[in-house]
């Protein structure tokens, strides 16, 4: 190859990727550094945004009790709906993966399709099947004899982690899917030659191989559950916010700019810290699986 | 392998039914005859399809979505075909940088993009115009056709490309003619996904729609906040019907199960 050819070659990559780097320099990374020195600028009632660099926002967040109930709030609704999806996800992977095929493909593609439907009609779903005391879900429960009284769903934590666990379901049964699709069946025979039970089998042998699976999916779940927007706002209503809503009020009811980027600042930035520490630290513990 | 005993049987039966029942309990509602919430328990009617047509707002959101989906996917495309290209086939000094670039939209809240294009486009004085919209919806369906072109790119058969070139085609009639139709497949999927992605979008889109461009899940969702009645179900079973129509073609032309795979991948 001539050295003209060779430093063609070495420019092709970047005149390919050129356009696709400019839009995201321009149109991603921008906005992203605007919104993070917003969070730093003054607002009032009158005034509106002043282009200054102040804590104002920050120390209100930093101390008014209100934003740390509603961080831990969304952090709690993060967290349970995690442990649900991955206590009932798991399992049904497992079940899934010892189907014959036919069946395999076809409970496959009736658990992921969701994934695709839009998540304002999987909510309201959600918001029929509660539907105050006498909803659906409630009769149910309540013939099958699992509960006495009706349990209040709609504007409660309790619903909104049902239904968020509905929507980020898909992500759990995949993520554990493909650990599945990695594991050597033969080790299973083996164990029960060896005389191991099934729980033995499922405790010694199956779970330590499909734990990363179930880390790396609690991971998209727990991510994508604290900045759920669309879930929280219709079964939580007006008054139960989390972050995202809590957000949404600030930019386009109380027209609090500032405040409401810091917000989404914090939001961003805790996630940030929490995906990259817990793959960090998943990934030291497992790291003969990953190699 | 041993096979599922009844207690698993009897555990997945109820995780489907439970998977199912919201979105089947929409389609159904959406049929009642009465005039409140109810499962359609009298016979069904199409009287809420047809009270659709009374409500232009919600007709025309859904050109705004069908519009905004088709032409941001194609636009991302344009962008995502050669970036791929580069990717698949060179390896250069900052390709994992950019390839994490590309892909960070999917890490990224909606929320905050949302409020980060708001403020963008604001100062812009672009603020709720449809060329915000395609802008904003272009980055956040770049990485699903950025990832279906580049599965295609890079299992893609590179001594057919070497015998055109020893024929003597190169530069645009080599992409035209034989990188572009080899690679179309994932393609025509990375646009298909990139469209249902756009076409789903709440989130980002509610802070940046104003009267006028508003799309149809921003229509439904401002509407679900005042009331809910079945009127709004009709128009979710339509929304049911077209993603799934949508999801019909991704199968016939990729397969779903990669393009499914795929998507989970990126969450990490």
């Amino acid at each position: 190859m001539s050295a003209a050819a060779e430093e063609r070659d070495a420019r092709a990559p970047w005149a390919l990727t050129a356009p696709a780097l400019m839009l995201f320099v321009g149109v991603l990374l921008i906005p992203l550094a605007m919104t993070v020195m917003l969070s730093f600028h003054d607002w009032g009632q009158y005034k509106g945004i002043e282009p200054v660099f102040i804590l104002k926002n920050w120390h209100e967040i930093a101390t008014d009790p209100y934003y740390a109930e509603m961080f831990w709030r969304t952090f709690r609704i993060a967290i349970l709906t995690t442990l649900l999806t991955a206590l009932l996800g798991a399992p049904e992977a497992y079940i899934l993966n010892r189907m014959s095929g036919r069946w395999k493909s076809f409970f496959l593609l009736i658990i992921l399709g969701p994934l695709l439907i839009s998540v304002v009609a999987r909510t309201l779903g959600w918001a029929l099947l509660f539907g105050g005391n006498n909803g659906l879900v409630n009769k149910l429960l309540m013939s099958a004899g699992l509960i006495r009284s009706p349990i209040p769903f709609m504007f409660t934590e309790t619903g909104m982690v049902v239904a968020l666990a509905h929507v980020m379901m898909p992500f759990m049964v995949l993520s554990v899917w493909a650990a599945l699709q990695r594991l050597d069946p033969q080790i299973e025979n083996a164990a029960m030659s060896l005389g191991a039970g099934p729980a033995t089998i499922i405790r010694r042998i199956i779970m330590p191989q499909i734990m990363p699976g179930v880390l790396s999916g609690a991971i998209i779940v727990f991510s994508l559950s604290a900045s759920a927007f669309a879930t929280p706002a219709i079964i939580g209503g007006r008054r139960l916010k989390v972050a995202a809503t809590l957000a949404y009020d600030e930019f386009l009811n109380t027209l609090n700019w500032p405040l409401g980027a810091a917000v989404a600042t914090l939001l961003l930035v805790a996630l940030v810290f929490i995906v990259v520490g817990s793959n960090a630290l998943i990934e030291r513990r497992y790291a003969e699986v990953f190699r | 392998m041993r096979r599922n005993g009844p207690l698993a049987l009897i555990f997945h039966a109820i995780f489907v039914i439970v998977m199912v029942a919201p979105i089947l309990v929409v389609c159904l509602v959406a049929f009642t005859p009465e005039g409140f919430l109810s499962l359609p328990t009298n016979g069904f009617s199409l009287r809420w399809f047809r009270t659709i047509a009374n409500y232009p707002e919600f007709i025309h959101a859904f050109w705004v979505s069908l519009g905004l989906g088709a032409l941001s996917s194609l636009v991302a495309l344009l962008f995502a075909v050669p970036a791929a290209l580069a990717i698949a086939r060179y390896r250069f000094r900052g390709r994992d940088a950019l390839a994490a670039l590309f892909l960070s939209p999917l890490m990224i809240p909606h929320v905050v993009l949302g409020i980060a294009f708001l403020r963008f486009f604001t100062s812009a004085g672009l603020g709720g115009s449809f060329a915000a919209l395609i802008i904003a919806h272009v980055i956040i369906v770049f990485p699903f056709a950025l990832r279906l072109t580049l599965a295609a790119a890079t299992g893609m058969d590179r001594t057919v490309e070497m015998a055109a070139v020893s024929l003597g085609a190169n530069g645009w009639t080599l992409f035209r003619r034989v990188t572009l139709p080899l690679i179309l497949p994932g393609v025509i999927s990375g646009w298909a996904l990139a469209f249902i992605q756009s076409f789903d979008d709440l989130t980002m889109t509610v802070f940046l729609a104003a009267p006028g461009t508003e799309t149809l899940p921003v229509r439904m969702f401002l509407y679900i906040q005042d009331n809910i009645d079945p009127l709004v179900t009709s128009v979710s079973a339509c929304v049911i019907a077209i993603t799934m129509t949508a999801l019909i073609l991704l199968d016939r032309f990729y397969g779903l199960d990669r393009v499914l795979a795929g998507k989970g991948d990126t969450g990490r």
